[in-house]
């Protein structure tokens, strides 16, 4: 006899978004109970037989709305020796992912309606974790023309974020066209914010480190000046825009600044940029070469703060595998990228929470309801656990620690600079739709 | 100055008590000593004519230099007188993290059809003389090489004898024989010690 | 010391240790067998994967007169040539038994990334990687100096031109402050890094300013072709207000002596005059590179593979 399809969870004991203590009921999809010994009276009361119900231990764990990643690269198609759909969901799923959005550099570029709906449509094959494929800005991403920004709206895919993330869209004109013609089904331009004329060659953050090291410097002002150039140009025309891994001190500044006199504008993170400075670089191992670079402490300290008061809306993890002869070798010749779907949330814990930053529902926040509000998929992902919502959650163990171990990673690649790092708390469940797909640690599927 | 070596673990278990280091060779019996070889020297060579003095660093330099200075006194000429480094020729070097080298200094003439007087403080294992000699054959053709050492120790390793002796000194193998200068260490003196105590 | 990858990693009594040593290898050009026996059996692999005559050259007449086995492997690898080529290098060079490897490297860090690997036991010495450094350059330039001027304990050194893009610089600033010089680099602004605060150095923009108070100057290399980048606007300005002509010479102490590491642009960053004068050592500076190149060899891989040099053990000699 086949096993069972799960449908119906009871999760006891656990702290709901770090606060009350409260079991929950899982049942089709949709969260029907929050109260207490849901176990004793609860079940009769929605028609449940206790032999029906997995019932999952949630004491002393913390229950948050399912994360949401706007910012991961799955490589498929065209990468699958980096990655797939399915092993990158899986590591998402891992993370307490339930939905993530795919980007669009792929190979071929996510640039057309076709290869949207191909990401889209192995994401719901895999059934780990939803898959929001971005699509491209420009064709080929190269920046000069406009990519079928129309066409992907409408296909099943449904794209509604759009990104050359990889390549900046450098051309004024053209960012101000794309804000403008997003605006016909209210998408949204994430812009990968780096001026190529000034980070020709660049390896590393531009400061006094770099020129010791003799590595090519990648200036904060690159990064900064595209940032406050797009946040008036989308004053200017009324679209949607948002900040790709935004990494130094004087972008969370131009970015609050732009807020405060009500400028529309939303803004991510990454979790190495909340933990990881430039001195690693001085090893010269290319595990920590990333675009945007780990810049100073000064600026981890700015995106923590800017992260705390909202300035920076979400964390995002830009996820970027790639296979082990791109990373080992001499620095120049390294591929820019570290993978972050699994220690996302660990990550963040260690620098925010256990450093009395930020609470879990404000975690909650940036790495669930606003990801999801961004990216347009509120309808089942980004929503607070109550009853009636989608049963899209996570369950953490804030206590526990783990050393990260790369060839443990259910991404293809190992390519992770948390490597031999102790960090706190451990996914246990995650639950997509009400189906587990991570159960006691593991892959449930 | 050399670090203590470690002790036999055999005489150990013994309480016999620990002979303290003693002089064997005072200033004035040094320069008798250097007077005697000087002249040993000029008899055997029949003259200062054909002699160069290469000292083997570290006290054989000036060794060489005191020889040197007595044999101008004698022959109202000076002899031609240098250093020779051996440290890139010893057969252990690759026992030891890599050794500071000494200076080496040819005279002027250069040692083509010479006879080269070797001068060290201690011949002990002839292993250094080894070294000394494959050194001298990579920089000429002497016509003959001598040997001149203020103290003989024995132990031989290898068929290395010398040609003058300043004092024979029958060792045993756990004592250190150590020799003093005043160009380097303040006062002369030709000190035997228990490598298990204090040296001095 | 097991490996030299940075002037920065030596001691001020490691850098005297490797001027002493060089000062005895030099009087080895002077003997009618040029040959030492330290090194003997010792393998040495000169990896180059940039072009340079002149440095492998010297790196194996050191290896030779030292007596150790020389293989050289040239490798013209472009940026894009990936890992693979290092690290299967470094692999098969292990397999073949080499004991120490002298690396030229395009990219910042590869030697680095050699001696930490895991994939090398031998020893590795950086013969220039990428812009960042070129240590065995410095020691020669520091043991030329000293010939002339002495101990460099307070002396005055000026080093001008492409600082931005010199591994030569960055090595040179490190090893002359260690051993006590003032270290001040002239340059254009666009040819300094943008931040210069950990560096041991005074910077100035002024040449004329810097000449009068210097005891050595080293021109560095500049190419024609950063014009094209704006580094600076053509090569006629760049050599108006950083050449070193003979005009410019005269205002030099009268015992002040001028360095090139090679190879020089005559009209350039030196004029020909000056490059041929009585005042440059920059001919000098080769045949010393030869003594430095040895005195590092010999002292990284004569002994056994201890971390620690003997400097000033004088064990018990049995003589």
């Amino acid at each position: 006899m086949s096993p069972r399809p799960i449908n119906t969870v009871l999760i006891t004991g656990a702290s709901i978004v770090g606060g009350e203590v409260a079991d929950l009921l899982i049942d089709n999809g949709q969260i029907v109970a929050i109260g207490n010994d849901l176990g004793q009276n609860g079940l009769a009361q929605h028609g449940l037989a206790k032999e029906e119900v997995e019932v999952v231990e949630g004491k002393g764990l913390v229950a948050l709305p399912g994360l949401v990643d706007l910012h991961t690269h799955l490589r498929e198609p065209g990468r699958e020796d980096a990655e797939t759909v399915l092993t990158g969901t899986r590591a998402a799923a891992l993370g307490g992912f339930t939905a993530v959005h795919a980007m669009a550099n792929t190979d071929p570029v996510a640039d057309t309606a076709g290869v949207v709906e191909q990401v889209w449509r192995l994401g719901r094959e895999a059934g780990y974790c939803d898959v929001f494929p971005i699509g491209a800005v420009t064709v080929g991403l190269k920046g000069t023309q406009l990519a079928e920004l129309g066409a992907m709206a409408d296909s099943a895919a449904r794209v509604r974020v759009f990104s050359d993330d990889g390549m900046c869209v450098w051309d004024a004109a053209l960012m101000r066209r794309a804000l403008e013609y997003v605006k016909a089904f209210g998408g949204v331009v994430a812009q990968h914010a780096q001026e190529p004329r000034l980070t020709q060659g660049a390896q590393m953050n531009e400061g006094a480190l770099s020129g010791v090291l003799g590595l090519t410097g990648w200036p904060s002002v690159a990064e900064e000046s595209i940032i406050a150039r797009d946040i008036l140009l989308n004053a200017h025309v009324g679209s949607k825009l948002h900040i790709c891994h935004l990494s130094t001190k004087g972008s969370v500044a131009i970015v609050r600044a732009a807020k405060e006199r009500g400028l529309d504008v939303t803004a991510e993170v990454t979790p190495h940029h909340l933990l990881l400075t430039e001195d690693l670089a001085a090893s010269y191992n290319p595990v920590y070469k990333v675009n945007p670079p780990l810049r100073t402490r000064e600026d981890v300290e700015a995106v923590r703060e800017g992260l705390a008061d909202g300035t920076i809306d979400i964390v995002a993890t830009d996820h970027a595998p790639h296979p082990v002869e791109d990373k080992d070798c001499e620095w120049s010749a390294a591929a820019f990228g570290m993978t972050g779907l699994e220690t996302a949330l660990s990550v963040v814990q260690h620098a925010m929470i256990d450093t009395k930053v930020m609470t879990w529902a404000e975690v909650a926040d940036r790495m669930s309801y606003r990801p999801a509000a961004i990216g347009q998929v509120t309808a089942d992902h980004g929503q607070p656990l109550v009853v009636g919502a989608p049963a899209n959650l996570t369950l953490v163990d804030p206590a526990s620690q783990r050393t990260v171990v790369p060839g443990e990673s259910a991404s293809l690649s190992r390519n992770t600079p948390f490597d031999g790092m102790t960090l706190p708390g451990r996914v246990v469940a995650t639950f997509l739709r009400g189906t587990p797909t991570v159960l006691d640690g593991k892959l449930a599927r | 100055m050399s670090p203590a070596l470690v002790p036999d673990p055999a005489a150990e278990s013994v309480s016999v008590p620990q002979a303290a280091p003693r002089t064997v060779l005072d200033a004035s019996d040094i320069s008798r000593a250097l007077t005697r070889i000087a002249h040993e020297i000029l008899e055997r060579n029949r003259g200062a004519d054909p002699i160069v003095l290469l000292g083997i660093p570290t006290r054989g330099v000036g060794l060489a230099t005191r020889i040197s200075e007595r044999i101008a006194a004698v022959e109202g000429q000076s002899v031609p007188t240098g250093s020779l480094d051996v440290t890139m020729y010893r057969d252990d070097i690759r026992m030891k993290p890599a050794r500071a080298l000494e200076h080496t200094d040819i005279p002027v003439g250069g040692i083509d059809g010479k006879v080269v007087v070797l001068v060290d403080d201690v011949l002990f294992s002839g292993r250094t003389i080894r070294a000394a000699l494959d050194a001298i054959g990579d920089i000429g053709r002497p016509k003959a090489v001598q040997l001149a050492v203020l103290v003989d120790r024995g132990h031989r390793e290898l068929p290395i004898r010398a040609d003058y002796v300043g004092k024979n000194l029958p060792t045993s193998l756990v004592e250190r024989v150590t020799v003093h200068l005043t160009e380097y260490d303040g006062s002369d003196a030709v000190v035997i010690a228990d490598k298990t105590g204090v040296s001095a | 010391m097991r490996h030299l990858l940075s002037a920065g990693d030596v001691s001020r009594d490691e850098a005297n240790l490797i001027l002493d040593t060089a000062e005895e290898m030099r009087s080895l050009a002077d003997r009618p067998i040029k040959k030492l026996p330290a090194l003997r059996g010792r393998t040495v692999v000169n990896l180059f994967f940039e072009d340079s005559t002149r440095t492998r050259i010297s790196f194996e007449a050191a290896a030779k007169r030292l007596s150790a086995d020389v293989i050289n492997f040239s490798a013209k690898g472009s940026s894009v040539s990936k890992g693979e080529s290092l690290k299967d290098t470094a692999l098969t060079l292990q397999a073949m038994g080499a004991d120490g490897v002298v690396c030229r490297h395009g990219s910042s860090g590869a030697p680095h990334l050699l001696a930490n690997s895991g994939w090398l036991n031998g020893s590795v010495i950086n013969a220039g990687d990428g812009t960042h450094e070129h240590p065995t350059q410095a020691l020669l330039d520091a043991f030329t100096m000293r010939r002339h001027l002495g101990s460099l304990d307070g002396r005055r050194i000026t080093i001008v031109g492409d600082v931005l893009h010199s591994r030569v610089a960055r090595s040179n600033v490190l090893l002359l402050s260690t051993l006590g010089a003032e270290v001040t680099v002239v340059a254009p602004p666009t040819l300094l890094p943008v931040d210069m605060t950990a560096w041991p150095c005074a910077t100035s923009y002024d040449l004329d300013a810097a000449l009068p108070k210097s005891d050595a100057v080293m021109m560095l290399r500049v190419q024609r072709e950063r014009m094209n980048d704006a580094f600076f606007p053509s090569a006629r300005e760049y050599t108006r207000r950083y050449g070193l002509d003979v005009h410019r010479m005269a205002q030099l102490p009268d015992e002040a002596i001028v360095l090139h590491p090679g190879p020089m642009n005559r009209g350039m960053e030196i004029s020909a005059e000056v490059a041929d004068s009585t005042r440059s050592v920059i001919v000098e500076q080769v045949t010393n590179g030869v003594a430095i190149r040895m005195a590092v060899l010999y002292l990284l891989l004569s002994g056994s593979p201890d971390t620690s040099t003997d400097a000033t053990t004088t064990e018990e000699t049995t003589a």
